[in-house]
């Protein structure tokens, strides 16, 4: 099935199977490999990114439910060769440390900073409850975020 | 992990959803995909084809229609917990989606899917008992509403036939004065899913119950009422006493299930500290307090 999305600001016609989870087609398609594949059960949020401004599981949609629709990655956030607020954050605050729950981390706290300006810290935890990270504690990722907030 | 192969449909309207049912008897409806997807990719459901209604316009959007609410199948449940119209007439429903899942899950999930899907552990099946919701169902033969006392008939079952597609929830206003909702829920720790939930709604005069309606979910194969505890204030002032007494009596006559993280016994038991907290928060909310 041809479906197009538009990824990172680009047009893309993709063909793909009606089974390919929008987050293969990312990845495999497109070539895209920021996105995580962390469970594949739904739960860690390493696949999210933004669908229509929205965080979203990439695991857990279908290629096929994103055609038509707008797709920002890790690889999108940046523009004009600066980092996002958000990545800047959690670069100075050290939000990170192997790094692979990182894309969706920031991808989710986007969303979350669109739709609250100035968040306390545990709308910041309830925010990022669907993004699990095996090695922070999670302490600077709330700080980068809180930052962040400041900062948009 | 793939899910196994399937067809793939998104009709437009309505009458296309439904004419392609008719056509392909095995079809499974998928809206956010949220239950559906991760069911198929352990492949413990095999749709030989899938019916994407998630292009279908009429079944989006919150409408005031006076004293009652419709809600649209398709609305997400992030869409639910930011409403201003229900904020204010429908508080119990923003009060249910912030407790579900996680942002992402909001922001997929639909109130049509968690409905028609009837997971035991869902948290709007008790809101929807607690508010007596109907939900509107179309057929290819026509369309009927089904109330919330009938909807949910056992694990992951409900009144819809097989050809029948949800199409909106109406819910009545509660914002008249001395009504007051309530959620409380007690999260599984790792999915968050209620290992039980229970919602209120009360309508108080001069502290007295006119009438109360309670759900209670993920403590049995479905969401019940707790009409034991409902009977038990019904016409009697809400105080400390008659509010612990009818707690107590909240999981009687549901048959609650046990598994590797909670007996029945401790189900029961989280039901009545769930009950106790809803009923307090929506006696304080009915005073306006
Ligand atoms: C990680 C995770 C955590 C979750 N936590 C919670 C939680 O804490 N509480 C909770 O309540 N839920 C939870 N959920 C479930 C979530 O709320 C789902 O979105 C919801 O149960 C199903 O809605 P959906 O739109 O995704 O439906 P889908 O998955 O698309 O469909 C589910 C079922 O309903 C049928 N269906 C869908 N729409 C219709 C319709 N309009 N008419 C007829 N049949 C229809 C489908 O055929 C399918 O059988 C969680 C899900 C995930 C992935
Ligand atoms: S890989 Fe998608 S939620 Fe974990
Ligand atoms: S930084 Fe390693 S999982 Fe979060």
């Amino acid at each position: 099935m041809k479906v197009s999305i538009k990824v990172n600001g680009q047009l893309r016609e993709v063909d793909v199977e009606p089974r390919w989870l929008l987050v293969h087609v990312l990845r495999e398609k497109l070539g895209l490999t920021g996105t995580n594949v962390g469970c594949d059960t739904s739960q860690c949020g390493a696949c999210t990114v933004l669908m229509n401004g929205m965080a979203v599981k990439s695991c857990t949609v279908l290629g096929v439910q994103a055609d038509g629709a707008d797709i920002t990655t890790i690889e999108g956030l940046r523009t004009d060769g600066a980092y996002h607020p958000v990545q800047q954050a959690f670069w100075d605050h050290h939000g990170l440390q192997c790094g692979f729950c990182t894309p969706g981390m920031i991808l989710t706290a986007v969303d979350l900073l669109t739709h609250h300006g100035d968040p306390n810290d545990e709308t910041i935890r309830h925010g990022l409850e669907g993004n699990l990270c095996r090695c922070t504690g999670y302490e600077n990722i709330v700080r980068a975020v809180r930052d962040a907030a400041d900062k948009m | 992990m793939y899910p196994a192969p399937f067809e793939y449909h998104a009709p437009a309207s309505l009458n296309e959803a439904l004419a392609l049912m008719a056509q392909n008897a095995d079809a499974k409806i998928i809206a956010g995909g949220h239950s559906l997807l991760p069911a198929m990719k352990l492949r413990l459901a095999t749709p030989p084809a899938l019916i994407d209604i998630g292009r279908i316009a009429d079944l989006k959007g919150i409408k005031d229609m006076g004293e009652k609410i419709a809600i649209g199948a398709l609305t997400t449940h992030h869409e639910v917990e930011h409403s201003v119209l229900l904020r204010n007439a429908c508080p119990l429903l923003p009060e249910v989606a912030t407790h579900i899942g996680d942002r992402q899950v909001r922001n997929r999930g639909t109130m049509g899917g968690s409905l028609a899907h009837a997971d035991p552990a869902a948290d709007y099946p008790a809101a929807m008992l607690a508010l007596g919701a109907t939900v509107q169902v179309q057929g290819s033969g026509g369309s009927r509403s089904i109330g919330a006392d009938e909807l949910f008939t056992g694990l992951f079952s409900t009144a819809l036939a097989a050809n029948e597609i949800l199409t909106a929830i109406h819910v009545p206003k509660t914002d008249a004065k001395g009504s007051g909702v309530a959620y409380a829920k007690f999260p599984h720790p790792a999915s968050r899913y209620a290992v039980a939930g229970v919602a209120v709604w009360v309508s108080i005069k001069d502290d007295t119950v006119q009438d109360i309606r309670i759900g209670v979910t993920g403590a049995a194969d479905h969401a019940q009422r707790a009409k034991r505890a409902e009977d038990a204030l019904k016409g009697k002032p809400m105080t400390e006493d008659n509010i612990a007494a009818a707690a107590k009596v909240a999981s009687d006559g549901l048959t609650t299930i046990g598994d590797i993280y909670a007996s029945a016994d401790y189900r029961a038991h989280l039901v009545t500290a769930m009950a106790l907290e809803a009923l307090h928060s929506a006696h304080h909310r009915a005073h306006g307090w």
